[in-house]
């Protein structure tokens, strides 16, 4: 107990005002407000980050425009706040933000004792590396003795302890918590290997890398990785809403609807589809949404399917197949609960 | 304050009723006042964050200082691996920051005084590199200037198949730079144990040659005999122990290189931009301190018939010391509390480190006050020690 005032004063002193900021539901605080606190990757190709112009791009970025259009019927409607690995946590916990969309691990840990409740997974990432090809390595289990940069406050850096004690291995990590700066040491060759989410190390390799053809990235994929939305814990309504803007969109590709058919599909004698797309109402009242919240999204942000290929699909930079990402008819793992 | 008590005192005696016309109840009252706004304050807030935590279920406490910390440290100063506890992995993080403190201000200190001295030279060049030097490096931020140290090394040394060889056994690279060291010995722990007995043997000869001047009026050169005892007898030691010559030379094997001791880039990079950053803070000291003496002393130095040397030493410097101490204070707490910024760089200090833990933990607040306690204690330790050793060189009123 007394270690637990001790860190109470230091809450006091770190977190200030903050921590009278939770009076009412997330619900109603972001409808008076007007817009959704969405923290976001500072810069990750494809998941969080600024185009040339300016513009948030990503796939973590359209789950919080999802979520904005979900309850205000404009994708705009969103702040978006940049965030470090690190920096995430505290952010979601003292509520700075309303919605943590930031590739962030589903773990034990993270759902139970740092107080997060995780949204369905919308993406199934595992943790790869990533050599220069004049090492001529080919495998991770001939990393012995490597030199590896790696991102601070991540679970790759526990992933990646783990799987050098497994096989009995010896490396030398450089832990540094700026991304960029990460990849400047990797590619400056202070490191021989970069590790990271195998979705990271792909967007990196065509974003980053001064010759994309220089760098392999290795066979091995040493962890499961989902990353999903967060909220905090204590607001069940909230976390519906998230939880089911998700859904709704892996439940519209899987049923054939995106963003250029659904008005099409506003006639449908299918009940699921009316369900959906509020022609048969209920859904919305329960969410405390408007009837049309599916419908809106699939409207001005699209479906699954659609988020993926835009941002890291095969005709983007990334060149990700769908993979594990693709709908369970598919032989993936994408799978909507019923919508009733 | 002994004052207030006695009025307190006769107040309580006198009046019997409780009026706040009364300039003593008065005083009370508001004190009262004051601290059981700042309770009531503090209470709240405590209160709030338990309740705030407890209500999101967010563990509290420092339970997890026990549990095991998975994660790898690049450099260390004990044995240390995944293996170890979040708290070891912590006391590397001490470590680390007190490594990259203490060897900082003894660098920072001499190359300040250096430039600090240089500032005042009369050679024209001499005087304006110095000036530039400080305008140049205090007018930029230090995190930049880590940046730049860091880039150096990984930007201009070669790739670590290519390591520089300028002496046999001594390797540079982007890796860092990697020397032979010797192999363990006994000998090196009885070498120590003879400096240290040096060491006790000149603090004697000083005394004594002290008292001896002050009956006799004889100098005697008690820096040459220090001199002479520090190296002599750990030498004698190391012949006594057999001279041992073996080296653990780095060889190049697989991705690096192994054995032999290496500086990282990192703590290179850490190490030389605090201490050229806070070295020209410390130049500035220096100079304010000894043109804070007055010339006079010196020339009436020199009409006593002391060298320059000794004007220096004995008129001069412990003057000038009054007044450079305590901002000289200052810039050892800065260049302590500067080494936070290692994390940008990958220097694993205690903030990378205490980071890594609260972010796998998600104890943010337990975190935070550890790093902020740690730092207090480091820097009080840094206060109380210059504040001792301020009062020793004070000026003495007789």
């Amino acid at each position: 107990m007394k270690s637990g005032l001790f860190a109470a004063a230091a809450a006091a002193l770190v977190f200030g005002a903050v921590t009278t900021a939770q009076a009412g539901p997330t619900l109603d605080a972001v409808k008076g407000r007007g817009f959704v606190q969405c923290g976001v990757n500072a810069g990750l190709p494809g998941f969080g980050n600024p185009d040339s112009a300016g513009n948030w791009t990503g796939l973590d970025v359209d789950y919080c425009r999802a979520v904005a259009t979900a309850l205000f019927n404009d994708p705009t409607k969103v702040k978006f706040t940049p965030l470090s690995a690190q920096q995430r946590f505290p952010a979601i916990q003292s509520g700075e933000v309303d919605l943590l969309s930031r590739n962030t691990t589903v773990t034990l840990t993270r759902d139970t004792s740092v107080g997060l409740n995780f949204a369905p997974v919308t993406y199934y990432d595992g943790q790869g590396f990533m050599v220069n090809k004049k090492l001529g390595v080919k495998s991770a289990k001939e990393l012995n003795g490597a030199t590896v940069c790696v991102q601070s406050g991540t679970t790759t850096e526990l992933n990646l302890a783990d799987y050098f004690r497994t096989n009995n291995m010896s490396y030398n990590p450089v832990v540094i918590e700026s991304n960029d700066e990460v990849n400047a040491a990797f590619f400056a060759g202070r490191c021989d290997v970069l590790t990271t989410d195998a979705s990271g190390l792909a967007g990196t390799r065509a974003g980053v890398a001064p010759n994309p053809d220089d760098y392999v990235i290795l066979p091995e994929i040493i962890s499961k990785e989902p990353l999903a939305p967060a909220v905090r814990h204590g607001d069940d309504q909230w976390f519906d809403i998230v939880k089911w803007v998700v859904y709704a969109s892996i439940q519209a590709e899987e049923s054939g609807i995106n963003s250029k058919n659904v008005d099409e599909f506003v006639s449908t004698k299918n009940p699921e589809i009316q369900r959906l797309l509020g022609v048969s109402p209920g859904m919305g009242k329960a969410l405390g949404l408007d009837e049309k919240w599916a419908y809106n999204v699939i409207k001005k942000v699209g479906n699954y399917g659609e988020i993926f290929d835009r941002n890291v699909g095969p005709k983007t930079p990334l060149k990700l197949e769908r993979g594990l990402n693709a709908l369970w008819t598919n032989g993936g793992l994408q799978y909507a609960m019923p919508v009733r | 304050m002994a004052s207030e008590t006695r009025d307190t005192v006769r107040g309580a005696q006198g009046g019997s009723s409780f009026s706040l016309s009364d300039p003593t109840v008065r005083a009370v009252f508001y004190q009262v006042l004051v601290v059981g706004i700042v309770v009531a304050v503090g209470w709240y807030l405590i209160h709030n964050t338990l309740d705030n935590l407890s209500r999101r279920s967010i563990a509290t406490g420092f339970g997890f200082l026990e549990r095991e910390a998975s994660f790898g440290i690049g450099e260390s100063l004990i044995d240390y691996s995944p293996r170890d506890t979040y708290g070891r992995a912590f006391l590397v993080g001490v470590l680390n920051t007190l490594k990259v403190s203490v060897i900082g201000i003894i660098l920072a200190t001499v190359l300040g005084t250096l430039v600090g001295v240089a500032r005042l030279s009369s050679n024209w060049l001499i005087a304006k590199i110095a000036s530039t030097y400080v305008e140049i490096v205090r007018n930029i931020p230090p995190l930049l200037q880590l940046f730049f140290w860091y880039a150096i090394v990984s930007d201009s040394m070669p790739p670590v198949r290519q390591a520089l060889n300028p002496i046999p056994g001594v390797f540079l690279s982007q890796r860092g730079l990697f020397v032979p060291v010797p192999v363990a010995d006994p000998v090196w722990g009885e070498m120590g144990f003879a400096l240290a007995l040096a060491v006790i043997v000149a603090i004697f000869v000083h005394r004594w040659a002290k008292t001896r001047q002050a009956r006799t009026g004889l100098p005697f050169p008690t820096g040459l005999t220090t001199l002479g005892l520090v190296i002599v007898f750990p030498l004698i030691a190391y012949i006594a122990g057999g001279a041992p010559t073996a080296l653990d030379v780095p060889q190049l094997a697989g991705f690096n290189f192994r054995g032999g001791s290496v500086i990282s880039p990192e703590f290179f990079a850490i190490l030389t931009g605090l201490t050229v950053y806070t070295a020209a803070f410390i130049a500035e000291v220096v100079r304010s301190g000894i043109i804070a003496v007055n010339w006079g002393q010196t020339e009436a130095a020199r009409a006593l018939g002391l060298n320059s040397g000794r004007t220096l030493r004995l008129v001069v410097l412990p003057q000038a010391l009054r007044v450079i101490v305590p901002p000289l204070t200052s810039q050892y707490l800065n260049l302590t509390k500067n080494s936070s910024l290692a994390l940008a760089i990958g220097y694993p200090d205690l903030v990378s480190i205490a980071n890594t833990t609260l972010n796998q933990t998600g104890q943010a607040i337990e975190g935070v006050a550890m790093i902020m306690g740690t730092y207090l204690t480091i820097s009080l330790g840094i206060s109380i020690f210059m504040n001792w050793y301020n009062k020793r060189i004070a000026l003495v009123e007789r």
